[in-house]
């Protein structure tokens, strides 16, 4: 299981870092936002896969899967929405002033 | 059990959530801004007494015990650094009052300005790994927002490089989270410095610290500085002194964090390459702040070369390296927000940053001409000015260590800093007159001098009174060279493993 | 031509009031079943959602003339204020109480502190949720 996870990450890893690198600002964003959940993987198998019940009260299981690793999944999901929501708005209204998308034209001319 | 420890974070927040709810009452906004910064520094003040006299501050969050529990840990070295972020995000502050503009003012500027002054003081305060990433994202999204409000098309393309960036950083932040989690197990500072010393830091570990050493010098500017330059030249002066002052501080804080208490056992790898990383940050740095004839590019490269001289004290890993740096982390704090508000003053009376179409400024604002000459000796670090003492104990401590190259260049691209920063004091006060007075695109006012004013006088006064900070310093110096009495205040007596 | 969406409109009357009904038992579920301020706000958030998408935004607006920015500012506000009432009672910060008490209709009932801090938590998630869609969807 941890195996087919890992290839996995890589594999989300991989696009992400392909769409980061071309040129249109919508692609960069899905690409980080595939990278981010990447990393959620990662996270979620380094804390070890299921080994165990849930960890609550009344439960009548003896081994407990440890809780940490989904709590700061939950919260990196969090931020990483939020951050996206910022970056869309942000580079929406990019678009709509620079009139472009494009990496290469936002470089910026030193004559400004 | 000090409840204290919690309130610089939460005051800003509560103060920035109640500016959100009466959101066109601009005065009313401006003096809770205030009292809440000033609530901060009062709060920082009483915990630099208490760690003096009790030993580290401790707070376990919801009364859960250490490992298992977020742990919110005040030594002196946070403590001093509260203070410092509370003096300079009040002049800041006051700063932007006038010169910040009506519109930004109304779109959440002062709640945004506070929720970042939040996130700096959670960096500091957190004993948590995972709640540093937590506080590293509220700062760097209010940053965000700060960077890209007013929509100015300059603005609107610097800040889409900076968020991707720092998206990215976090994202790498994430990872070495998860390996370091998979490998020991815990997240608490404390309870991985024990854990760390137990298992030994083998290659693995090694290799966990390197990804951390990424994340932090990618967030701090230490070598991976390529953003830095674009993106604090884009927002407006207030903004742009805040965080010079600031933000790389904080990334300067965390490297800082892990490398004495978690990461110390293999100093012949990791502080050798954070010395290489320092030494070319202050080359590059420096080589930027002289070949660039814009103010804007001189200031932001000197912010770079600042980083990498902080980060020399750390690589020499000696009771007076660190000591310097804790000196030079506070003079750097102040005199990067007043230098980027002198320059920021020069290019609104200017109407440029373009050092050839500036001249003779001091025959109008001679004030303003000598407050800059002041600060530019301070920065390269003249006694009796506050850079010189710093600067004294990092040379020190990088020669008794061995790292003679490390110490030299430090001083001959402080040199060079002080040539950079002479160019524009040269070509923007000296010289012929252009502008009269009625001429010139700005004027100054007392809500912009007052702050600048302060300023100067704090760098020179640091510089003359550093026997009375030299107690609190020396405490912060021994904590961090002592792991083990953060551990101990942290774990309560009985370390748990 | 106005699209005809009869079918949109009266299906999303009723299933509004499902949403909004589920959240609740999300909400008050999450204090020993998985639910939560969190999912709660979050339902209730996909609610008013549908409402926005199903009716213009306008005429939504004008039923329900609420600032979504208020509201999350007052959400995280309930939250650090209930963290920070320990500071009170010398406890530390984020600690929580419960008890058990007799109430008229309810009969014996579990009373925590921790569902307040959720409340804010629900309060702040419909708030920033719902401004985030609204400030994507307004075209400038």
């Amino acid at each position: 299981m941890e195996t087919s996870m890992s290839i996995l990450i890589g594999v989300l890893f991989t696009i992400g870092t392909y769409l980061i690198l071309t040129k249109s600002l919508l692609r960069i964003i899905l690409g980080t936002s595939i990278i981010s959940h990447g990393v959620n993987l990662l996270i979620l198998t380094m804390g070890g896969l299921k080994s165990g019940g849930p960890p609550l009260l009344g439960q009548h299981d003896t081994t407990f899967t440890d809780s940490l690793p989904q709590a700061l999944i939950l919260t990196a999901i969090v931020i990483n929405f939020a951050v996206t929501a910022l970056f869309l708005v942000l580079s929406y209204r990019t678009y709509k002033t620079l009139g472009t998308d494009n990496m290469d034209q936002l470089r910026g001319i030193e004559d400004e | 059990m000090n409840n204290t420890v919690i309130l610089p974070m939460i005051i800003p927040v509560i103060a920035g959530l109640i500016m959100v709810i009466f959101r066109n009452n601009i005065r009313f906004q401006r003096l809770l801004s205030i009292f809440a910064i000033l609530a901060v520094g009062a709060v920082s003040l009483l915990l630099m007494n208490q760690i003096r006299n009790e030993g580290i501050q401790t707070l376990q969050a919801g009364g859960w015990a250490a490992p298992f529990g977020i742990t919110i840990v005040a030594d002196m070295f946070s403590a001093i650094l509260l203070l410092t972020t509370s003096i300079v995000s009040l002049f800041c502050l006051i700063f932007a009052f006038s010169s910040i503009g009506r519109e930004r003012e109304e779109h959440y500027f002062y709640p945004m300005f506070l929720f970042l002054i939040s996130g700096v003081c959670g960096s500091f305060l957190t004993g948590d790994l995972f709640n540093l990433f937590v506080c590293f994202e509220v700062m760097l999204i209010s940053s965000y927002v700060l960077i890209s409000l007013g929509g100015t098309k300059l603005q609107l393309r610097e800040s889409t490089k900076y968020i991707l960036i720092n998206v990215i950083s976090s994202s790498l932040f994430l990872l070495a989270i998860a390996y370091l989690y998979a490998i020991t197990g815990t997240l608490n500072l404390a309870h991985l410095s024990l854990r760390v010393a137990e298992a030994g830091q083998d290659g693995l570990m090694t290799t966990v610290a390197f990804l951390f050493l990424i994340v932090f010098s990618m967030k701090a500017a230490l070598f991976l500085f390529f953003w830095l330059p674009g993106s604090y030249s884009a927002p407006p002066t207030a903004v742009a002194a805040i965080f010079a002052a600031l933000l790389t501080k904080v990334g300067i804080y965390a490297i800082f964090r892990l490398f004495t208490l978690v990461f110390y056992h293999e100093q012949e790898t990791t502080h050798f390459v954070i010395g290489i990383l320092g030494a070319i940050t202050m080359v590059l740095g420096a080589m930027g702040a002289v070949a660039y004839q814009d103010i804007k590019k001189i200031l932001t490269y000197n912010v770079i070369v600042g980083v990498g001289f902080i980060i020399s004290g750390l690589a020499s890993f000696t009771s007076m390296g660190m000591m310097g740096s804790i000196y030079y982390l506070i003079h750097d704090i102040l005199i990067k927000a007043l230098i980027f508000l002198l320059g920021g003053m020069i290019i609104h009376l200017a109407g440029t940053s373009k050092l050839k179409d500036i001249s003779g400024l001091i025959r109008n604002h001679p004030y303003l001409g000598w407050m800059f000459f002041v600060a530019a000796l301070s920065l390269a670090g003249i006694p009796p000015l506050s850079g010189f003492l710093g600067k004294v104990f990092i040379t020190r401590g990088t020669f008794e260590e061995g790292y003679y190259w490390l110490g030299a260049i430090g001083l001959i691209t402080s040199l060079m800093v002080l040539y950079s920063i002479m160019k524009i004091f040269m070509n923007s006060f000296w010289g012929e007159t252009y502008l009269s007075r009625e001429m010139e695109k700005g004027t100054t006012n007392v809500s912009t001098m007052l702050p600048i004013g302060c300023l100067t006088v704090m760098t020179i006064a640091l510089g003359l009174g550093s026997e009375g900070i030299h107690e609190y310093v020396q405490i912060a110096t021994e904590s961090m060279m002592n792991p083990i009495l953060y551990i101990e205040a942290v774990m309560g007596g009985e370390p748990i493993r | 031509m106005k699209p005809n969406d009869v079918i949109l409109h009266s299906v999303t009357k009723v299933a509004v009031f499902i949403i909004l009904t589920f959240s609740i038992y999300l909400f008050f579920g999450g204090h020993h079943n998985p639910g939560g301020g969190f999912i709660g706000g979050l339902s209730v958030a996909s609610g008013l959602v549908l409402l926005y998408l199903t009716f213009d935004i306008e005429t939504v607006r004008r039923n329900i003339p609420v600032d979504f920015k208020k509201v999350a500012a007052f959400g995280v506000l309930i939250a650090i204020f209930t963290g920070a009432s320990s500071l009170f009672f010398d406890k530390p910060f984020l600690n929580q109480a419960f008890g058990y008490f007799n109430l008229p209709i309810f009969g014996k009932t579990e009373l925590a502190t921790a569902v307040l801090f959720d409340v804010g938590v629900a309060l702040a998630v419909i708030g920033t949720a719902v401004t985030i869609i609204l400030s994507i969807s307004e075209d400038g």
